[in-house]
């Protein structure tokens, strides 16, 4: 029988826009054919992740969160949701960054699932992150003369979720292509307020390490920046504040590229996807060479 | 037409086929084909394909078989639509022909079979009378995860199965495979839960339950229950469970022993735990029920006293905003509400004056 995926995202009962990034990537999957099903599922809306096994054919699944960080929602609240029977969060054998994948079935529909780590964990996210600023700059070599602001929320309710920024911003550093790479966060130091600060590099692309676009990415961030007073009267792109060109990126989960990491997280766990994996590069701008590592 | 139908049949035949009243069967004396109408035995391959390409029911045998989505509960969906394990293949023809109708939540459903193909389609079920034409016609089954994002006003609808769908769009043309996915997409599971119903598999997790696995910032509504009574319970199901509120009919209760005293609505399909929605309020009346009340004393007059429980009543039944501007005779009226403000508010939007930290 056909192979399934299932893609688990946060979802919102307050913005109406929250899905639109894993409607989008779902269909970008869909389209290649690779799976014989393709499904979005929500802690927030509907499908729920109590519910959407059930409603897919296959007796094999790739799950894969759409989520940044490992922890609280990876390890407890996805498993014990969609009933997959003996997890732990050990079978994944992560430092907080590297998670893998395990095979489980699930409790209530007896399907086999191969629960796959976060995107946003994977190295492939690197890629996405040096993408989106490229459509943020207009620019496909932009890196020189640039720095390049890794934002995050921080740690408050989650320690990886610095950890995950932190893994990306280094991998790109040392890839040598930004001038400077430096990760930042929303409630804690050092501060996404004094962006400005950080960098000495006329040019600042900053790109927020979120799924979707909403209240932080949307509200707080242009605000704490300085991009503009008030989010609804919007900001420019790039805005200088205090000396430094702030090319704000928004959402980098909204980026096309993000379905690729999304098979790149399946194929790690067996799905046999290479030629959609081409195929959606190659859509999403993504066929470059890779990029040193 | 001498169709494909017809060749999956010679090819099913040695196998025996006994489908919606219709046997085929090849032995040595050649095939035997029987419908309720036509009984033949021992015809050869060619008045087998004379016979079988003029027959309803080898149509039939062959889209439940090779057209239709074959998981379980899809299927039987599709059957349950043209109310196929009552009416007998020609009935059913005959039915389809004129088109079949029925409602699933706000869904209109219908299928037709035009040329002796089964074609499937939906709208709102207002819009059930309204010309085609009129409607925004769509063919691909996901238009539907955006048509049901938002209400006719534009507001975002969190709740799927809230009976708020926006109107004036159809998909008038799908096959038996997108017809399924186009609902699934506009009430997700609904299928599944249904047919697992049907099947008397049902899995109902009850509210202590699921109460008891919630963590994080919803971990908190463990300790509503105090072992004293579901009242509260009750009220969040009044609340949030009521056909007006959501389609799916309530089948979770307090626990496996405890029902509530609450309707749980008429739906065609179930709610088989209590949802993200009911959580998230559960978490905040957790919050402001730990309360302890308190006496605040103001005078009221009767009809302000009236006043405000219309208020309450029109806020809570959505019909604040159907209240037109100049009915002043309306207890929710805008200037009626202003005027009590004006009057009955300190500077700091007291009630009568009374702070609510005493």
């Amino acid at each position: 029988m056909d192979e399934a995926l299932v893609i688990a995202a946060h979802g919102s009962h307050l913005n109406a826009e929250s899905s639109t990034p894993t409607y989008d990537h779902a269909d970008t999957i869909r389209a290649t054919g690779a799976f014989g099903e393709v499904r979005e599922s929500f802690w927030k809306e509907e499908p729920s992740f109590r519910e959407a096994l059930r409603t897919v054919d296959a007796d094999e699944v790739y799950l894969v969160p759409l989520f940044i960080s490992e922890g609280y929602f990876t390890e407890q609240v996805i498993p014990r949701e969609f009933r997959l029977e003996d997890w732990d969060p050990e079978l994944w054998d992560s430092d907080g960054t590297s998670a893998t994948n395990a095979t489980l079935a699930a409790e209530d529909t007896d399907q086999t699932v191969h629960y796959c780590g976060p995107v946003g964990t994977h190295d492939s996210m690197s890629d996405v992150i040096v993408q989106r600023a490229e459509s943020v700059t207009g620019d496909p070599d932009v890196g020189e003369g640039f720095g390049l602001a890794v934002v995050g929320h921080g740690t408050e309710r989650n320690e990886n979720s610095a950890k995950a920024i932190q893994y990306h911003a280094d991998r790109i550093e040392e890839r040598g292509r930004f001038d400077e790479v430096q990760s930042l966060f929303m409630d804690e130091d050092p501060e996404v307020d004094d962006v400005a600060d950080y960098f000495e590099s006329d040019d600042i692309v900053v790109v927020p390490l979120f799924i979707a676009d909403g209240f932080h990415t949307q509200e707080d961030i242009p605000e704490d920046m300085g991009l503009t007073d008030d989010y609804r009267t919007g900001y420019d792109v790039p805005t200088t504040v205090e000396g430094h060109d702030i090319w704000y990126a928004g959402a980098v989960g909204t980026e096309p590229l993000m379905a690729d990491v999304v098979l790149e997280r399946a194929a790690d766990a067996g799905a046999d996807v290479s030629s959609a994996i081409e195929q959606v590069r190659e859509e999403t701008g993504g066929a470059k060479p890779a990029t040193g590592d | 037409m001498d169709g494909e139908y017809v060749d999956a049949l010679v090819a099913t035949a040695p196998d025996g086929i006994a489908f919606d009243d219709l046997h085929v069967a090849h032995n040595g004396g050649g095939y035997t084909f029987q419908t309720p109408n036509v009984d033949h035995s021992g015809i050869d391959e060619e008045t087998l394909r004379t016979v079988a390409a003029e027959s309803p029911h080898v149509r039939n045998w062959y889209f439940w078989h090779a057209t239709a989505p074959q998981k379980a509960d899809r299927w039987a969906f599709l059957r349950w639509l043209e109310d196929a394990e009552q009416r007998d293949v020609a009935e059913r023809y005959d039915a389809l022909a004129d088109g079949i109708a029925a409602t699933w939540g706000e869904l209109h459903l219908s299928v037709t079979l035009s040329d002796g193909e089964r074609t499937y389609s939906i709208r709102h079920r207002a819009d059930a009378d309204v010309g085609t034409s009129a409607l925004a016609a769509h063919d691909d089954p996901l238009d539907a995860r955006e048509i049901a994002k938002h209400d006719d006003d534009g507001g975002y609808r969190p709740l799927k199965t809230a009976p708020s769908l926006q109107t004036g769009w159809t998909f008038p043309e799908l096959s038996a495979s997108e017809f399924v996915t186009t609902v699934d997409a506009f009430y997700p599971a609904t299928v599944a839960n249904w047919h697992r119903e049907r099947e008397g598999e049902l899995d109902v997790t009850h509210w202590r339950d699921t109460v008891d696995r919630q963590t994080g910032i919803y971990g908190v509504v463990k300790t509503w229950d105090r072992g004293d009574g579901y009242e509260h319970v009750n009220w969040v199901a009044e609340a949030c469970c009521d056909d007006s509120q959501c389609l799916k009919r309530r089948e979770w209760q307090y626990d496996e022993e405890t029902d509530l005293d609450v309707d749980g609505g008429s739906g065609e399909f179930p709610c088989r735990e209590p949802c993200s929605l009911v959580i998230a309020g559960a978490r905040q009346w957790t919050k402001i029920e730990g309360e302890t009340s308190q006496t605040y004393e103001f005078e009221l007059t009767p009809s302000e006293k009236e006043q405000i429980e219309d208020i309450i009543d029109a806020v809570a039944d959505g019909e604040a905003d159907d209240i037109r501007e100049a009915d002043i005779y309306e207890g929710a009226n805008r200037y009626r509400t202003r005027f009590l403000r004006a009057k009955l508010f300190d500077d700091e939007g007291n009630l009568g004056g009374v702070e609510t930290e005493q």
